[in-house]
C-alpha cells in the first residue's frame, strides 16, 4: 500500500426523490482509498451501500460534496451477474465492447485480447462464443469480473459481487479477486453485507447505518473492539449465524 | 421435452403461401385485372375464370392477385413508416424519461384515444384520397402505438446493470439505445409488428371499402369487397375469394406473433 489516492469524497450528501418524497440517502460521507487498499462497505439493506458505490463511481452525478477520481478508468461488478451481462450478446462482444469504444477496429487482436482476459478470470477460449443464459452463475460473474477489467480499470467497485454464489463458489471468486489485485495493481471498494466475507479481503472497513458512516478503521481494530453499538450488534449477530 | 410450436409453423406456412401468390400476382396475371368484358358479367367460377368474374366482367382471380399485391404494399409501407418513428420516439423517450417524455406520450395518449380508421379518414378527408395519401395518413397514425411499445421495452432494460456497465465504459448513449438495447427488445417487437401488419391490412381495407382508399380502376382487397357488397347475392364469389385471402394472409401473420409470443414465454 502506497499514499498515493485512488478516490476522495469528502461530506457527500446524496437525495432521491422529488419535492415532499425527497429523502436523503447519503449523510456527509467521507471516504479515502489508497492505491492497492481494499475497502469494506457493510451495513443492511437500504443503509446507502450500492449508491455510495454509484455515487463514488460516478454513475448517480446528482451529489453536494467533493468527489475526486484519480484513475482513468475505473468499473463496477454487481451481485447479479445475470442482469450485468447483457443477455443479447456473446460473451466475447461483451468482453471486446470497452475496447471497441476506444477505438480498436482489428477483428484478430480484439479477440486475442478478450480470450486473454478470458484466461485472466480462469476461463477458456471456448467460453468466447457463448451467451451469457449458456454460462453458470460462477462463470458469469468471472465474465463480469473480465469485462470489468479489460479497459484497464485501476479501481474496481464491488457491489456484493459474490452474495449470489454458494459457498465454495464465493471462496474460488474472492480468491481470484485476491489474485487479480496483485498481478494488476488495483483497488477495491467492496461493499458486503456478510461481515465474514468482508474480513477476509478487506484492508479496512466502513460500517454504514441509516446512509451514515457509524465506524470505520483496520479491519482487526473494528472487529476485535467495535466502537458503535450498530457494529457490534452487526458483528454478534454474524457470529451467532457462523 | 420441448413443445412444438405449431402457431409458428402453420403460420409461416400460411404466410410463405400467401406471400407467393402476392409475389406472382406482380408479374403475372391470367388476364389483365382492369379488362372488361360483357360476355363475362357475373360469371361464375369456371377453369377460364377460377373466381369467376365481376360485375364489369372483369376476371376476379387477376383482380385478387393485384389487389392483394395494392394491400400488402400500403400495409408494409404503413407499417414501415410507423414503426421507424415509433421506434426512434420510443427508444429516446423510455431511455431519457423525463419532460420531454412526458409531453410526447401525452400527445400519443391524445392520438391513440380516437380509432385509428376515424381519424385516417378525417387525414384522407383533408389531404384527398389515394394509394400515397392512405400510407401517409395511416403511418402517421400508426407511430403512436409502436412509440409506446418501444418505451415500455426501453424502461425495462435502461437501468439493468448491463446499461451501468457500459455507461460507466464510456459507450455513446446511441451506441447503448440501438447496440445494447434495441436487440434484446426484438422479440417483443417483432411480435408487435405482426399485429401492426394485420391492423394497416384492415385499416387498409376498411378505407377502401369505405371508398376513401384505393381509387378504381385500381384494385385492393378492402376495394373489391366494397364493390362485392352490391352482388352478393347475384354473385356470391366475388364477396367469397377476396374476402377469403384477406382471411388468410390476416390469419398467418397473426399465427407468427403468436407463435413468437409463445418462444417468448416459454424462456422466461
Amino acid at each position: 500500500m502506497t499514499n498515493e489516492i485512488i478516490l476522495h469524497l469528502g461530506n457527500v450528501n446524496s437525495y432521491y426523490g422529488r419535492g415532499k418524497a425527497r429523502k436523503q440517502v447519503l449523510k456527509n460521507i467521507s471516504l479515502t482509498l489508497h492505491k492497492g487498499e481494499v475497502l469494506g462497505v457493510v451495513g443492511e439493506s437500504g443503509s446507502g451501500k450500492s449508491t455510495l458505490a454509484k455515487c463514488a463511481i460516478g454513475l448517480v452525478t446528482d451529489i453536494e460534496g467533493e468527489r475526486k477520481l484519480n484513475v482513468e478508468n475505473s468499473q463496477m461488478v454487481f451481485q447479479d451477474s445475470y442482469g450485468s451481462l447483457n443477455p443479447a450478446k456473446t460473451v466475447g462482444w461483451i468482453l471486446e465492447e470497452p475496447l471497441r469504444v476506444r477505438g480498436l477496429r482489428d477483428k484478430k487482436e480484439l479477440r486475442r485480447r478478450a480470450v486473454e482476459m478470458l484466461q485472466t478470470v480462469g476461463l477458456e477460449e471456448e467460453h468466447y462464443d457463448r451467451k451469457p443464459s449458456q454460462l453458470s452463475g460462477g462463470q458469469r460473474q468471472r465474465v463480469s469480473i473480465a469485462a470489468s477489467l479489460i479497459q484497464g480499470s485501476k479501481l474496481i467497485i464491488l457491489d456484493e459481487p459474490v452474495s449470489a454464489l454458494d459457498v465454495t463458489l464465493q471462496a474460488q471468486i474472492l480468491q481470484l479477486l485476491v489474485d487479480l489485485k496483485e498481478r494488476l495493481d488495483l483497488s477495491y471498494i467492496f461493499i458486503s453485507h456478510d461481515l465474514a466475507v468482508v474480513y477476509q479481503i478487506c484492508d479496512r472497513v466502513m460500517v454504514m447505518y441509516h446512509g451514515e458512516v457509524v465506524e470505520q478503521g483496520d479491519v482487526d481494530a473494528v472487529y476485535d473492539n467495535p466502537q458503535h453499538e450498530y457494529t457490534k450488534k452487526l458483528l454478534e449477530a454474524s457470529l451467532s449465524l457462523g | 421435452m420441448k413443445k412444438r410450436n405449431w402457431y409458428l409453423r402453420l403460420g409461416v406456412v400460411i404466410t410463405f403461401a400467401v406471400a407467393a401468390f402476392t409475389l406472382v400476382g406482380m408479374f403475372y396475371t391470367p388476364y389483365d385485372a382492369t379488362q372488361m368484358s360483357s360476355a363475362d358479367k357475373y360469371a361464375p367460377p369456371s377453369l377460364s375464370h377460377l373466381f369467376g368474374c365481376d360485375q364489369m366482367g372483369r376476371d376476379i382471380f387477376s383482380r385478387t392477385l393485384e389487389g392483394i399485391g395494392t394491400t400488402v404494399t400500403i400495409a408494409l409501407a404503413t407499417l414501415a413508416i410507423g414503426f421507424l418513428a415509433g421506434l426512434v420516439i420510443g427508444a429516446l423517450c423510455g431511455y431519457y424519461g423525463g419532460l420531454i417524455d412526458e409531453i410526447v406520450m401525452r400527445i400519443c395518449d391524445a392520438v391513440t384515444a380516437f380509432p385509428s380508421t376515424l381519424l385516417a379518414i378525417v387525414v384522407i378527408a383533408v389531404i384527398g384520397s389515394g394509394k400515397y395519401n392512405v400510407i401517409a395518413a395511416l403511418g402517421i397514425l400508426f407511430i403512436p402505438s409502436f412509440a409506446r411499445l418501444v418505451r415500455s421495452e426501453f424502461i425495462k432494460y435502461r437501468d439493468r446493470d448491463f446499461v451501468n456497465m457500459a455507461k460507466l465504459t464510456g459507450v455513446p448513449p446511441l451506441r447503448i439505445i440501438f447496440v445494447h438495447i434495441l436487440p434484446n427488445t426484438w422479440p417483443v417487437l417483432l411480435s408487435g409488428l405482426t399485429i401492426g401488419f394485420n391492423n394497416a391490412v384492415l385499416a387498409e381495407a376498411s378505407m377502401s371499402y369505405l371508398g376513401i382508399g384505393v381509387t378504381p380502376p385500381d384494385a385492393s382487397l378492402g376495394r373489391m369487397l366494397s364493390e362485392a357488397q352490391g352482388y352478393l347475392f347475384t354473385a356470391p364469389w366475388y364477396t367469397v375469394f377476396p374476402g377469403l385471402v384477406v382471411i388468410l394472409l390476416i390469419l398467418g401473420v397473426g399465427m407468427i406473433g403468436e407463435g413468437i409470443r409463445e418462444r417468448i414465454g416459454e424462456k422466461v
